[in-house]
């Protein structure tokens, strides 16, 4: 990301905005984890006194805001996070019930209804100005670590394993921890014994020399009257019941019987559909549009048009999509018509060509090491579309001078935030009710929700509900795309076979020197970014800016291994620092993989290891070349070093699933722009990777370095499609640098 | 128009254009939400449900082609008693669902392919199970076909 969210921390919010700016929406995220800090923070203040009145009913009693213990032991966690799929807060409640010493059967995780209360702490006083401008409030959480979170913001917001790292390491553990305490406290004094004596086990405090236990929920009236220690001490990991332990998760149930409800599946009575269409070149506005043809569609009852796009509202989302269809609406193409992807392409030839970087980083004297004949690759990548399964899909209603907004979004608050400015109406008369997201990849972040813009819009002027659906063609036209990227990668690998100097020419939207990590130990190493923008919106899609980059520098790291004769593992290894994480995955995953062990025929073995979002993750594959001149994968050996692990099984979903992604993604996916205007429309001509494509065999292995925590929803993504370049390259002798495969397949 | 057909055993009577796609009547007036809106264009298989045991992209059928036929849903496999269905009791075993927005289509492919073949190779999978999953829990749905026809996951070593 271009911004610096680190520096955008230092400035308090503007108590009052106007217009949607990114800035406020990257404080918004922040914020989300900055709710999570709080809570902490202030066990004993007002707003934990607030949380209790709004969850804790007749015989519950609330601790800290996240957790409430009621009389017959049963005990809820709100969590302030949305899952989208990642199991983090199955993972959230593994982290406090551990340190509680809860019993797992009794345990319920509930979305924190606290939505509204962050949103009151955040809109009325300007949430992230007060974290920034009292930092005293925040205790025991140092400045850096404050920092680190924006800068990780991207991970926050798209992958869960952030919601562990920093809501469950920063808040959930030591709540549980600190909750503990107080109930062995009150125990103790009930009991007319020391707390020293005193041992907790599934939501009782025991008393083993008498033989005298307590339930949790016996307790839990007089402990939540007690002042809860701010830094508890946490368990030892060697304790852990539930941590690092494969729970279920939570959400499962609900989602292989049709009962889980998505913003797609919201209604209330007399709620109408509406399907909408924007200018298809971004940035264009629409000119002219004749109504007739689909108010003449029965069921339509209203054409709305808005300053860049149409709609139709209808009884139900068929009659809706038929009247949109029905029409020809016409747009302007707000001067983009001259953009096209071989046009991008032009500019980022052109940029890295003249040589004026806007941002440079790295160590060394490159140019003076680069010597006369350095080893020089281009590579280029298209657009990326998240694709997530569920389209968008909001309902909103405007009634009696309120707003209420129903659906599936990565940041409620900011959501909330953006129909306010929208409707122009007090953030206390708006209310966000999230609900259960069909996947989102990065796709429903705050900074690129038009959705919710258009939908307020369509409420405020509509007598009754209406939920907005956005087609598949809408959803795949309209992305907040993966950037359309190039880069110009040259190396001197002197006679000792050893890379002497290294530089990473990239071109793209914006720099992404903070978010990738360059993981070889080189005595000169230049990466220089150059950019160009489009008149598309490029957003965080699964892994952000480590997917190209993963793939440019593991793929040149392939070539200069072969230009070098050394085998591809032993030349990556030569290149990183002995007794690093690095250098352990690597092994491990050449040594699982039998790196040495001989093929058959056709069939070719590739190694790439990328680091992002501070886990480490290697991928071997084994692929080889179909008839029709696609890959096809045989087997991945993954090798996982995220420092250490919650859920096993839940984070090896997550790595089966991320490296799918990145194979998808490597193999099939372009988006492309003629006139300004995407040119695929759905599953069709954006093809995903199906069930008969993707690896029989997955053997992934974690390894519990102790590291600080790393994310793990999408480390997984971009070691996959060097990895499977690298492989084609030794089946077949052909290189890959043009993604995707399947339009060189075809070419 | 009105067209008279069976869903999860009841008779339903739906009120809809005959061209309008089974999906959206089964969703917007059954309120039977379990089938999902994915594509529109019967390349997901996110709406996918039985028409007279077979299985059906229901974005795609017209409505006036089911008068008469049987349709079951998601909400319409678990047994009489309520227990849940041999393969929705494999898909919880094996952790498939992710955000979970395919699954109700992918296990309404699997409980057909699997009522078809009894126990379907891995062959057979990969050719019946076409629909889409972006959070990529394809190693675990085919760990989840050979488990709920008791047949060991013989090749997902990764998956669970």
């Amino acid at each position: 990301m271009a911004d610096n969210p680190t520096l955008e921390m230092e400035q308090p919010a503007p108590a009052k905005r106007k217009g949607v700016k990114r800035r406020a929406f990257l404080i918004g995220g922040v914020a989300i984890v900055g709710a999570g800090l709080f809570g902490i923070s202030i066990m004993d203040s007002n707003a934990v006194k607030t949380a209790a009145k709004l969850t804790a009913g007749k015989g519950e009693h609330s601790f800290a805001t996240w957790l409430k213990i009621a009389e017959d032991n049963v005990i809820t966690i709100y969590s302030p996070h949305t899952d989208i799929g990642q199991g983090s807060n199955t993972g959230l409640a593994q982290m406090l019930a551990e340190e509680l010493d809860a019993n797992w059967d009794l345990v319920k995780l509930v979305s924190a209804p606290a939505e509204s209360a962050f949103a009151n702490v955040g809109l009325g006083r300007g949430f992230l100005g007060e974290m920034t401008g009292q930092p005293g409030i925040i205790n025991g959480v140092p400045q850096s670590f404050l920092s680190f979170i924006a800068r990780q913001m991207n991970l926050q917001i798209t992958g869960g394993s952030s919601a562990l790292r920093f809501t469950g390491q920063v808040t959930f553990q030591k709540v549980g921890a600190a909750t503990r305490l107080a109930l062995i406290e009150t125990a103790a004094k009930r009991l007319g014994v020391p707390a020293a004596e005193l041992t907790t086990q599934d939501s009782h405090v025991i008393h083993a020399k008498s033989s005298r236990s307590l339930p949790y929920g016996k307790l839990a009236a007089e402990a939540a009257t007690l002042s809860l220690n701010n830094e508890p001490k946490l368990k030892d990991p060697k304790n852990y019941r539930l941590m690092r332990q494969s729970v279920p998760r939570l959400d499962i149930p609900a989602k292989v019987d049709g009962t889980a409800q998505y913003g797609m599946d919201f209604s209330v009575p007399d709620m109408r559909v509406a399907t909408i269409m924007a200018a298809p070149a971004r940035g264009g506005k629409l000119t002219s549009v004749d109504e007739a043809p689909a108010l003449a569609v029965k069921g339509v009852e209203k054409v709305i048009k808005l300053d860049d796009a149409v709609a139709v509202v209808a009884k139900g989302y068929w009659a809706a999509i038929s009247g949109l269809r029905a029409m020809t609406p016409q747009f302007t193409d707000g001067g983009n018509g001259g953009i096209s992807t071989a046009s991008i392409f032009k500019a980022y030839d052109d940029l890295i060509a003249k040589g004026d970087p806007a941002g440079e980083a790295g160590e060394g004297d490159v140019k003076a090491a680069m010597g006369p004949k350095p080893v020089e690759a281009k590579y280029q990548v298209p657009f990326l579309h998240h694709a997530m399964m569920e389209p968008f899909a909001l309902t909103a209603h405007y009634k009696d001078g309120k707003l209420d907004i129903w659906g599936g979004m990565q940041d409620p608050l900011a959501s909330k935030m953006m129909a306010v400015d929208v409707s122009g109406l007090d953030s206390d008369k708006v209310t966000f009710h999230p609900m259960l997201i069909g996947g989102s990849f990065g796709r429903r972040l705050p900074m690129y929700m038009e959705i919710v813009s258009q939908v307020t819009k369509l409420a405020m002027q509509l007598p009754y509900p209406v939920k907005l659906i956005w087609s598949r063609e809408e959803e795949i036209a309209q992305g907040a795309y993966r950037p359309q990227s190039a880069a110009v990668l040259k190396a001197n690998v002197t006679a000792n076979k050893r890379i002497a100097a290294f530089s990473n020419d990239y071109a793209q939207t914006e720099s992404a020197e903070a978010e990738t990590t360059f993981i070889y130990n080189l005595p000169a190493v230049a990466r220089r970014n150059y950019e160009h923008k489009s008149n598309q919106i490029t957003g965080a899609w699964r892994s952000v800016n480590s997917t190209q980059q993963g793939f440019y520098n593991e793929s040149f790291m392939d070539e200069l291994a072969h230009a070098a004769g050394v085998d591809p593992v032993e030349f990556r290894r030569n290149h990183l620092k002995a007794d690093s994480r690095h250098l352990r995955v690597l092994d491990e995953c050449a040594r699982l993989a039998n790196w040495k062990a001989p093929l058959p025929e056709g069939v070719g073995r590739g190694v790439a290891i990328v680091e992002s979002f501070k886990t480490i993750v290697a991928h071997v594959i084994e692929a080889s070349v179909k008839e029709d001149g696609m890959p096809k994968v045989h087997k991945i050996t993954t090798v996982v070093d995220a420092g250490s692990i919650v859920n096993p099984d839940a984070a090896k979903a997550q790595i089966e699933g991320g490296t799918i992604m990145g194979l998808s993604s490597a193999i099939g996916e372009a988006v492309t722009l003629e006139k300004g205007a995407v040119q695929q429309s759905n599953f069709s001509d954006y093809p995903l990777l199906k069930l008969a494509d993707a690896p029989l065999v997955h053997d992934i292995h974690f390894i519990n370095s102790g590291a600080y925590m790393g994310g793990i929803g999408e480390p997984g993504v971009p070691p996959a499609a060097p990895a499977l370049a690298n492989a084609l390259f030794a089946a077949t002798g052909k290189r890959v640098r043009n993604l995707p495969i399947l339009t060189q397949a075809k070419a | 128009m009105t067209i008279s057909t069976t869903v999860n055993g009841k008779a339903v009577t739906l009120n809809a254009e005959p061209d309008s796609p089974l999906l959206w009547a089964i969703r917007e007036e059954l309120g039977l939400t379990g089938t999902k809106f994915g594509c529109g264009i019967a390349a997901c298989g996110a709406c996918t449900v039985h028409v007279n045991g077979e299985p059906a992209r229901s974005c795609s059928l017209p409505v006036s082609e089911v008068a008469g036929k049987s349709i079951t849903t998601i909400e319409g496999i678990k047994g009489a008693d309520g227990t849940l269905h041999a393969v929705q009791k494999a898909w919880i075993a094996a952790q498939v669902p992710q955000c979970g927005y395919c699954q109700s289509g992918q296990i309404m492919a699997a409980v057909a392919l699997i009522e078809k073949t009894g126990k379907p190779s891995d062959d057979q999978i990969d050719e019946a199970m076409t629909n889409i999953c972006r959070c990529g829990t394809y190693p675990r749905i085919r760990k989840a076909i050979h488990a709920a026809t008791g047949q060991a996951a013989t090749a997902v070593e990764g998956a669970a």
